[in-house]
């Protein structure tokens, strides 16, 4: 069995499972946040009408919630709803809530590796489809919808149908000018967005033993763009230190066997691997940088759980040192632990210095939320996952995905342009 | 189940146009139908009526995990998508939930029925009837936790076994 079949398998406590088994699984970690969170209550509310019961959660403990997608709270509605996360999460004695101006918050899949909530082997869910991120530390990390959460909360249990897996193999370190979210893009664009679709996408090769847990971070979260169930990463020393200096205990490893099977194997050469974006409206219209059309950008936007982790951050930093922008740019690190971070070792110096506005932890303008969100026929290049229309604000709006280094290059020239090509 | 049909010849319908995502923080269901669709057709709310059908191609649902998708479009009145394929959060977010039926069709259905056409989905035999234009289209049926979770009426009222 390959590391997701091993790990559902032991979560459905079978010896073996094998693609198209359905199965249920016992779930180690939930989390919801302040959209999913308030859309739980609302199935409570529904269930509790039809007579099921709903005043105990199956563990507590097991349970996280994050405020991102409209924190600091953007309007009275969505204060509303940070205000019934509040009640709920006191409900039930959730212990971890992550609320913002309290310390610690930030997005949700970064909290789950920063904070170390999730561990190698855990079948891991959240009301959130980039909940795949988690992936990057060998675990089933998987997104799922409201009514799928409540019913995880009540009987800590869910039904999985076992994924076919896709296994992409980096030969050799990515070139220093290139990212992992170069490397996932490329990926999208060879196997659409639909090419994942209902598997898993498990990375792994000389490039991938190379490569930080940061970014490996990268590419597992945007697996949800090629449709995938989960993506994965066998986990190694890095993880394991990785969550070691983040409080981890006990932590023990799920590996595949060496006789595991995999539907397809795509191989890439490391070496060959050049900058690319995403051209509106979808993360699979990829073009390399240096052949992208030659539009006047309106923003550069530094954020999210794909792009603002602290590796992200200092990739910027590295382009703006002693620059300054062209076009409005905000970098908003994706929690508070980074936020701090790049404060202590002098990043976010380096944002103000180059004219940056930067902004508290949030999902923000990624999702089109609030915080920059994008108006009519405005042209924005971005580190975050979708390009969708409409995805960052105006349906008419036009948003260029790519890695925290060309997106910090692009600012400075307003162009969208390849870091190499900087004065 | 009749009902007639509300085409979008596209692939890729993502969860951003079905729901955008200032939206997300809505939580009433009757409000959030009144924004269905409106990131790729502004008039969808006033010409949907209860009981119709959306039919489109490839990878219907694909993007976020929102279930306001599947809420929006059922509280609008739409009993079935019918596509090509489905993302499967929202897949599993219309069965699981018991918002919407998402059918899965072939070519000859997608590119045979039109915009208004009054069709019957039959989920015993897995057949369209197209009634409009007197056709029978064959459906995917749905595997077997699918088809058990949908009769049971969504996940909480289905027994496993």
């Amino acid at each position: 069995m390959n590391i997701t079949e091993k790990i559902l398998a032991r979560a459905s406590g079978r010896q073996r499972v094998a693609p198209d088994d359905v199965i249920f699984a016992n779930v180690d970690k939930v989390m919801v946040h302040d959209v999913s969170g308030p859309g739980v209550i609302k199935v409570f509310d529904k269930l509790k009408k039809q007579g099921v019961s709903v005043d105990k959660l199956w563990d507590p403990t097991k349970v996280w919630v994050a405020e991102d997608h409209f924190v600091p709270s953007a309007d009275k509605v969505s204060a509303e709803n940070i205000v019934k996360l509040s009640n709920f999460t006191k409900t039930y004695g959730i212990e971890k809530h992550f609320k913002y101006g309290m310390g610690q918050y930030g997005i949700c899949h970064t909290l789950s590796h920063e904070e170390a909530l999730v561990l190698p082997g855990d079948v891991y869910v959240g009301g959130d489809s980039h909940t795949n991120t988690t992936g990057a530390l060998g675990s089933f990390a998987c997104g799922l919808g409201h009514t799928d959460v409540a019913y995880v909360l009540l009987n800590g249990k869910i039904w999985f149908k076992v994924p076919h897996t896709l296994y992409f193999k980096l030969n050799g370190k990515l070139p220093e000018h290139v990212m992992a979210k170069d490397f996932i893009l490329k990926i999208i664009g060879d196997i659409s967005t639909e090419g994942g679709a209902y598997k898993t996408m498990q990375f792994g090769g000389s490039g991938i033993n190379e490569m930080s847990v940061e970014s490996r971070l990268t590419l597992c979260n945007m697996t949800t763009e090629a449709g995938a169930k989960n993506g994965i990463v066998e986990p190694d020393q890095k993880v394991i230190d990785y969550l070691t200096s983040r409080g981890a205990k006990n932590i023990s490893l799920v590996n595949g066997d060496d006789d595991a099977e995999y539907e397809k194997i795509y191989e890439y050469e490391g070496s060959e691997m050049e900058p690319i974006v995403a051209k509106p409206f979808s993360p699979e219209n990829i073009s390399i940088v240096r052949e992208a059309p030659s539009v006047e950008l309106d923003k550069s936007y530094i954020g999210s759980c794909t792009g603002a982790k602290y590796e992200d951050l200092e990739a910027a930093a590295r382009i703006l040192k002693g620059r300054t922008v062209k076009i409005r740019t905000e970098i908003l690190p994706a929690s508070i632990s980074i936020y701090k971070r790049a404060m202590e070792n002098g990043l976010l110096k380096i944002f103000l210095d180059a004219g940056v506005t930067v902004g508290p932890p949030t999902c923000g303008a990624c999702c089109g939320a609030h915080m920059g969100v994008l108006a009519k026929d405005e042209i924005c290049i971005s580190t975050t996952n979708r390009n969708f229309p409409g995805r960052m604000g105006h349906v008419d709006s036009q948003t260029y995905l790519s890695s925290p280094l060309v997106a910090a290059a692009s600012a400075v020239t307003g162009k969208i342009t390849d870091p190499r090509d900087l004065n | 189940m009749k009902g007639n049909v509300i085409k979008y010849e596209r692939d890729n319908i993502d969860t951003d146009v079905i729901i955008p995502g200032q939206y997300l923080k809505v939580h009433d269901y009757a409000e959030l139908a009144l924004h269905a669709m409106e990131g790729l057709d502004p008039d969808f709310h006033s010409k949907v009526k209860e009981g119709d059908f959306i039919l489109s191609g490839r990878n219907f649902g694909c993007g976020s995990s929102r279930e306001h998708a599947p809420i929006a479009l059922s509280h609008s009145g739409i009993k079935a998508v019918l596509a090509l394929s489905f993302a499967r959060i929202f897949y599993r977010n219309a069965v699981d939930g018991a918002f919407l039926l998402p059918i899965e069709i072939e070519e000859d259905a997608y590119s045979d029925i039109s915009e208004g056409d009054e069709i019957d989905i039959n989920i015993h035999t897995n057949e369209i009837k197209n009634i409009t234009k007197n056709k029978i289209y064959k459906m995917k049926p749905f595997s077997e936790i699918i088809g058990k979770i949908i009769e049971a009426g969504g996940l909480f009222k289905y027994k496993p076994d």
